[in-house]
């Protein structure tokens, strides 16, 4: 397996920023309330990731070693901001349920931890390929949690009916449901996955 | 585990004792479970069965298939888990909630943890207020008890005191019940207020515990000072003004199901004395506090979780001293 | 290329440069998005009156009486045919906040619940519940508000959520409070324009809700 491939695969399994790092918890369960909301929240966190990655690779240089928390920490929240405002003006319901959490985006452990500890070292194309791993990682672990737990606590999947909803488990769709949900799946991908 | 602490007793010594104790606390609940089918006739006996049945079952799966170990049954436990579980639930719940409830409360409130003597939280209530919070109209529509002739297919429903309670509390008022010995009795079909299965009758709960002190199975700490904690607390709000009489809170919902049979539970109660104390005094304050503000009528599953949560703490703050006059 | 020592002026640059190029990039990026989100928002709250109202051309601007905000509706021919007000209780969880739908003869039209925390599996249902055509015995659309509405347990005509019912009298409490709200201000604009209502008007319009029918509601009129 060459390099770039590497850098990409290692934030799905070997690296997975939810299940391996245990990074970016507030998010994960907070947002993971269906699968459609885990996934846009994922999607999100990806753009930050790829953009904030590659601006900081780009700029590795130019930042004086004491300075570059703060540079890096305006970095991110510029580009949180604006897909604030683009999901503001084109993604209005999902905003809504969102809301609070893309702003949270900017403190998410994710972003600053790769953008210190790989783009700041590392050539540009691959931090993006980096920030794209990490990020398909996340919006994976995000979208598995959603769906389960949709699944469980409304009985669909993707919005789609799979079964009545009053055989919905509701604990899932509330907050000790993405605790316990969270979990499993570690103890799983611990055993399975990540070896 | 990283590093074993030994701790004062009761110490567990051998599978006999485990089965012994389980045993006479399933003995102990005999009385309540008449009282039970006095009130609620087949379906309190069908759902029990369920319970029971399906706890085992899930034991024994995944101690088989997913822990690849050998099933441990012989011990009671899973069938006293059951058990408890069913008393914490309507005798009118659909039975596939109850089978759902049980596989819970084994699977993610015991095995989870590594199965018997692991686990940090009461099994039985893990499953009831999982099924609480997922079914909570099907948890709080109580029927009307009516014995054997009690039928489910009409959608009479019985309002339980704790309701009262609650509608009383959000209207300033104060609500007490009409009879403290009927409520104490509880085994006059017509005269039995809603609940749950187990929790109708203060006076068999209380035979039962009786019995439990008696052939020392539990310590009288525990429900002594949960039930001391909220007779006091109860006091005082009541002659402020706020919530309803002591005796009206004792006699009512899970509070003596819980002090007695629930909280305690060997693996997820303190081991000191002054431990068990603490323990009882804050499941005590935090059924008054929930009961009195809290969203929902009843609070004794939460509470009792909650300290269990406190037990590990509970065991470092309050060892107990070799040579000190009631050690042995 | 060399990384850039820390010294204090290339610190100082550095970041300037970095905080004026994402100044600029946001500035952009709003300038591109402002208009869409505020019409997004007009939009929703649009939506949200005009889902509770029957057909109308012109809603008219927003009048507050008390906790109350009423939306009139017009036809093509200035014609009243129905308001929305909004209106907010204090349900089992917190507030409830929801827009009720009246047409011209006070018959319920729709409502829609704005903001609410119930307690889920209950209480939440306030949100479909009161509309379900089905079940007459709940269903709240199609009725003359007469400001009384109550739960069948209190005496009245609708039945309330299995097992929620402080939430049913609350969403109920609600709805007889943008009823009185809206037609106290009827009767401020009819006859009696430059009184207060009289004390008639006054029992039929506090059911529940504390009118408070100020001044300033006079002079806008």
């Amino acid at each position: 397996m060459n390099n770039s491939t590497k850098t990409l695969l290692n934030g799905i399994f070997k690296e997975n920023p939810t299940f391996a790092l245990v990074l970016g918890m507030c998010p994960t369960l907070a947002t993971t309330t269906s699968a459609i909301n885990g996934m846009s929240m994922g999607l999100a966190t990806l753009f930050v990731l790829v953009c904030s990655n590659v601006v900081i690779s780009l700029l590795k240089n130019l930042i004086p070693d004491k300075v570059r928390i703060p540079a890096f920490i305006v970095v991110i929240a510029t580009f949180v901001t604006i897909v604030e405002m683009l999901m503001k003006a084109y993604l209005p319901a999902i905003y809504d349920v969102l809301g609070l959490f893309i702003p949270l985006i900017v403190v998410n452990c994710i972003v600053l931890g790769r953008a210190e500890a790989f783009a700041a070292k590392n050539s540009v194309g691959l931090s993006a390929l980096d920030g794209i791993g990490m990020g398909l990682g996340f919006t994976l672990s995000l979208t598995v949690i959603g769906i389960i737990r949709e699944l469980l606590g409304t009985g669909t999947c993707f919005g789609l009916n799979v079964y009545p909803d009053n055989y919905g488990m509701l604990l899932f769709v509330l907050a000790p449901g993405a605790f316990i949900v969270l979990g499993l799946l570690m103890g799983l991908f611990q055993k399975y996955v990540k070896k | 585990m990283a590093q074993l602490m030994t701790s004062a007793a009761p110490h567990v010594h051998s599978g006999d004792s485990v089965q012994k104790n389980m045993l006479l606390v399933i003995v102990a609940l005999v009385p309540a479970f008449a009282v039970s089918l006095i009130a609620f006739g087949w379906s309190a006996l069908i759902t029990t069965c369920i319970s029971i049945a399906s706890c085992v079952l899930a034991e024994w799966c995944i101690s088989k298939f997913m822990l690849k170990q050998q099933p441990s049954l012989c011990d009671l436990s899973a069938v006293l888990t059951g058990l408890l579980l069913a008393f914490n639930l309507p005798s009118n719940l659909p039975w596939w909630m109850v089978v759902l409830g049980a596989v819970f409360a084994i699977g993610i409130g015991k095995m989870v943890f590594g199965g018997i003597g692991q686990n940090v939280f009461n099994p039985a209530l893990v499953g009831r207020v999982f099924l609480l919070i997922s079914f909570p109209a099907a948890m709080t529509t109580w029927p009307v008890a009516k014995g054997f002739a009690t039928r489910y297919v009409d959608a009479e429903t019985a309002a339980t005191p704790l309701s009262y309670m609650k509608h009383a509390v959000l209207e300033h008022k104060q609500f007490e019940l009409d009879s403290f010995v009927d409520s104490f009795l509880s085994c006059v079909p017509d005269k039995i207020m809603g609940g749950s299965l187990g929790e109708i009758s203060a006076l068999a709960l209380l035979i039962g515990g009786i019995f439990l002190i008696c052939t020392r199975v539990i310590s009288w700490h525990i429900p002594v000072s949960i039930l001391g904690t909220i007779a006091v607390f109860t006091g005082i709000l009541s002659a402020c003004g706020i919530g309803s009489g002591p005796l009206t809170h004792l006699l009512t919902g899970g509070v003596m199901l819980g002090a007695i049979f629930m909280a305690t539970d060997y693996v997820t109660s303190p081991m000191t004395a002054w431990g068990k104390i603490i323990f009882g005094i804050g499941i005590g304050i935090i059924v008054v506090v929930i009961r009195t503000w809290g969203a929902y009528p009843e609070g004794m599953s939460f509470a009792i979780l909650i300290m269990n949560g406190c037990v590990p703490l509970l065991n470092r703050l309050t060892p107990k001293r070799f040579g000190v006059a009631g050690g042995k | 290329m060399k990384k850039l020592e820390s010294t204090l002026k290339n610190m100082m640059l550095s970041l300037t440069c970095i905080t004026i190029v994402a100044a600029a990039a946001l500035a952009g990026v709003n300038m591109l998005t402002e208009a869409t989100i505020n019409a997004q928002k007009e939009q929703q709250q649009q939506a949200a009156i005009s889902a509770v109202l029957p057909e109308h051309a012109r809603i008219a601007d927003a009048e507050q009486v008390g906790e109350q905000t009423i939306y009139r509706a017009y036809d093509a021919n200035e014609q009243f045919v129905g308001a929305a007000v909004q209106t907010v209780t204090n349900g089992f969880g917190g507030k409830i906040k929801l827009m009720v739908g009246f047409d011209a003869d006070n018959r319920i039209v729709n409502y829609a619940i704005l903001e609410q925390q119930e307690t889920p599996g209950l209480g939440t249902h306030i949100v479909e519940w009161f509309k379900n055509e089905a079940k007459p015995g709940q269903n709240i659309l199609g009725r003359q508000a007469t400001g009384q509405m109550t739960v069948s347990k209190d005496g009245g005509d609708v039945d309330a959520i299995t097992a929620a019912t402080i939430s049913s009298r609350a969403f109920l409490s609600a709805v007889n409070a943008a009823y009185a709200a809206l037609n106290g201000g009827d009767a401020m604009t009819g006859a009696s324009q430059q009184q207060f209502a009289t004390p008639e008007q006054v029992e039929t319009v506090s059911s529940d809700a504390e009118q408070q029918v100020t001044n300033d509601f006079v002079s806008q009129d």
